[in-house]
């Protein structure tokens, strides 16, 4: 098959392989040291977060606070994944996981299609069968993953360490997205319902929820080695500038994809009018859970390699202040623009974190959160649609089709109303 | 009484709408009483009433936005009664608003393309992979768009954004995007507001012209007299949500109930002096 690309799409691939080994060449010659390696590590994955809120809020006009608490499921979901194999020795996170997110996945898509078949049953009654067909598959899987774990554990320890490690980690990312979108769907289901303003305050409720919900995660939840609100260490520092960039490629393509269709274009238009959308026969509900959920799955991703940058994790990371970070980088960047976020974010972070930290005299650090309100008041006065506004890098942006030709221009309709608009404007 | 009066059409056509006693309540407010419409293929009707009489309602029933108290709604043959609008739209029925309602950041292409959603052919994953496939339908869409963009006359404002388009032609985008839905009943919601009356009769030419060449069932809802009793085979009015009159435009203007309905008794009663003044004269 031959492989065509437009320009663009090859100038950005380029630009990008560019820029990731540009940063890894200075990454491994010691250029940069591990400070502003991690500074950049972390920009990468709240990167992805804004992607998934840009996608919710920019595009689908969604107001969602709840994308840090998605985060945080990620990021513990993947963390424990991780933490079973590289301390003990056991892939029963691994597959457990594994078992939950597919048998979720498959009860989620049985009731859905059991339940299109009924005409006007309401979102609560729906939402109640959804919650304990996940209870139901969430124990069945559990009963399952039980037998699974002694074989898939002794397949795994057979590879080489790292290599296994490698693996558990990717397949770890994967179903931290895969989980969090599940919840996400399970949440959405009553709430996206509901308008803007007040989706707002669900999903910040949602965040508190998660977070106390961690702060009790040895007692309440069950997961010792979580260790609630002690914060849980040791989990294995494997989220190198690879891995990083590689996700968020995916994701900058993926929303690029996903915008330029026909689906995006339905996504978009319940933003701009939500009764002309319904009356243009768009099914407003099921693109807004497709904007939350998938938006979701990058949030799961990006807390899956927040996780094991650090190495640790602690609840206090996750308080609902801190949700407010993506939505302050979306706006910064430009609502509706993808260009606009991941420049907002890899600025946020280098500039609070290194910049400010480093140029701020010993003792003053926290007066960077003095200074960046100030920047961000003096921007919002300035540039209020956002630095970037709706630029989009030649590659993200639509390209507009050409015009048709006018072959058939002697009998087209067109000549009609021009003709009719001329004969009116002479009455 | 009113209920007694015959639906004035003779034709045999196949029915398209039929509406049977239709009522909507809000809390203590009956915005629209028993009101019983047939439309047949082809027909072109008006709706009329003075303001508040209940006929935006009546649409948002039509449409699925309004579910309504009582009665019921057949499309078709096909019982749409409390159906989502989407899917009342994906079996045909497509219209505009009062005020414009286009998508307004968008471009005019992009508006359009928009209507033909539920029939591009590809899902999610086509469109995230990019498969051959998706690059087919995606041009075969966008084609389809601009030759019915040519259709009205809007194919070089395709780059354009819909609320920059000067007021006329983002009306006539309405009617564009409503049709690239694929309906075969097409409500009309005020079309010829704000317009000065040369743009109506631009108007009315291109309602008559879209009839015709998408083989449309039209309902209409207007104020402007000019444009209703110009193009309209059948008026029904409506006031305080009950019909009051039906018939043809002629039949419609001497009626004096529905010269009551919109300048009041006194009036009427004048009115009715004056034409026996004059046929007494005659």
């Amino acid at each position: 098959m031959k492989l065509r690309m437009h320009r663009s799409t090859l100038g950005f691939l380029a630009g990008a392989v560019l820029v990731y080994a540009f940063v890894q060449i200075l990454i491994s010659t010691g250029a940069l040291n591990d400070f502003w390696n991690t500074i950049i590590r972390l920009g990468g994955a709240l990167a992805i977060v804004s992607l998934g809120l840009n996608l919710i809020y920019g595009f689908n006009g969604q107001f969602s606070l709840g994308q840090w608490g998605f985060y945080a499921i990620g990021a513990y979901a993947a963390a424990d994944v991780t933490y079973r194999w590289q301390q003990l020795h056991s892939a029963s996170g691994l597959v457990v996981l594994l078992m939950v997110v597919l048998l979720v996945g498959a009860s989620f898509a049985a009731i859905n299609r059991a339940l299109s078949r009924i005409r006007g049953i309401d979102t609560l009654s729906a939402f109640a069968l959804y919650l304990v067909g996940t209870v139901a598959a969430g124990f069945v899987a559990v009963a399952i993953g039980q037998v699974l774990i002694e074989p898939v554990t002794s397949i795994l320890s057979a590879l080489p360490p790292d290599l296994a490690l490698q693996i558990v980690f990717v397949i770890a990312i994967l179903l931290a997205g895969a989980i969090a979108a599940e919840v996400s769907y399970l949440f959405g289901l009553p709430v996206l319902a509901l308008g803007s303003d007040y989706f707002g305050i669900a999903t910040l409720g949602f965040t508190i929820i998660v977070k106390v919900l961690l702060d009790n995660s040895d007692t309440l939840l069950g997961f010792v080695e979580m260790k609630g609100a002690r914060g849980m260490v040791g989990i294995p520092k494997v989220t190198t500038w690879f891995w990083v960039a590689f996700f968020l490629l995916i994701a900058i393509i993926v929303t690029r994809n996903l915008l330029h269709s026909s689906q995006g274009r339905a996504i978009v238009s319940v933003r701009e009018d939500e009764i002309a959308a319904k009356a243009m026969g768009i099914d407003v509900a099921r693109q807004k859970t497709l904007a939350f959920v998938l938006g979701s799955l990058f949030a799961g991703v990006a807390g899956a390699l927040y996780a094991h940058i650090n190495g640790f994790l602690h609840p206090n990371t996750f308080n609902f202040i801190r949700s407010f970070d993506p939505m302050i980088i979306v706006v910064f960047g430009g609502l509706g623009s993808v260009t606009g976020t991941i420049f907002g974010a890899f600025a946020f972070m280098l500039v609070l974190e290194g910049i400010l930290r480093l140029i701020l005299p010993e003792g003053f650090e926290t007066w960077r959160y003095v200074i960046y309100p100030l920047f961000l008041l003096v921007m919002m006065l300035l540039r209020p649609s956002g630095l970037f506004g709706t630029y989009e890098l030649p590659f993200l942006k639509q390209i507009l089709p050409r015009l048709r030709g006018e072959s058939n221009t002697t009998e087209s309709p067109a000549a009609a109303v021009a003709g009719a608009e001329a004969e009116g404007a002479s009455r | 009484m009113t209920h007694t009066t015959p639906h004035p059409s003779q034709s045999s056509a196949p029915i398209q709408l039929e509406i049977t006693g239709l009522t909507k309540q809000f809390g203590g407010l009956r915005a629209v009483s028993n009101f019983n419409l047939t439309l047949r293929e082809k027909e072109l009707v008006g709706l009329i009433g003075p303001n508040g009489a209940g006929k935006t309602t009546i649409f948002n029933m039509i449409t699925g936005i309004y579910v309504p108290t009582t009665g019921s709604l057949k499309f078709r043959g096909l019982d749409i009664t409390g159906l989502p609008p989407h899917e009342i739209t994906q079996l045909g029925i497509a219209r505009t608003f009062q005020n414009v309602r286009l998508f307004p950041n968008l471009t005019v292409l992009d508006n359009v393309r928009i209507a033909y959603h539920a029939h591009a052919g590809y899902g999610l994953m086509d469109a995230i992979l990019r498969t051959p496939h998706f690059e087919r339908k995606e041009r075969e869409l966008t084609e389809r768009t601009q030759d019915f963009l040519a259709v009205f006359n809007l194919q070089d404002r395709q780059g354009e954004i819909a609320k920059n388009l000067p007021y006329g032609e983002q009306r006539r985008l309405e009617i564009a995007r409503a049709l690239a839905a694929e309906p075969k009943l097409l409500l009309l919601d005020e079309p010829a507001a704000g317009m000065n009356p040369k743009e109506s009769v631009v108007l009315m030419d291109l309602i008559h012209f879209i009839r015709e060449r998408f083989n449309l069932t039209i309902l209409l809802i207007e104020h402007q007299m000019r444009v209703v009793m110009g193009i309209c085979e059948w008026i029904t009015v409506l006031d305080f949500g009950e019909i009051i009159a039906r018939g043809t435009p002629n039949e419609i203007q001497s009626d004096p109930r529905v010269v009551e309905a919109y300048l009041g008794r006194g009036a009427a009663a004048l009115a009715q002096k004056l034409s026996e003044k004059r046929s007494h004269v005659a």
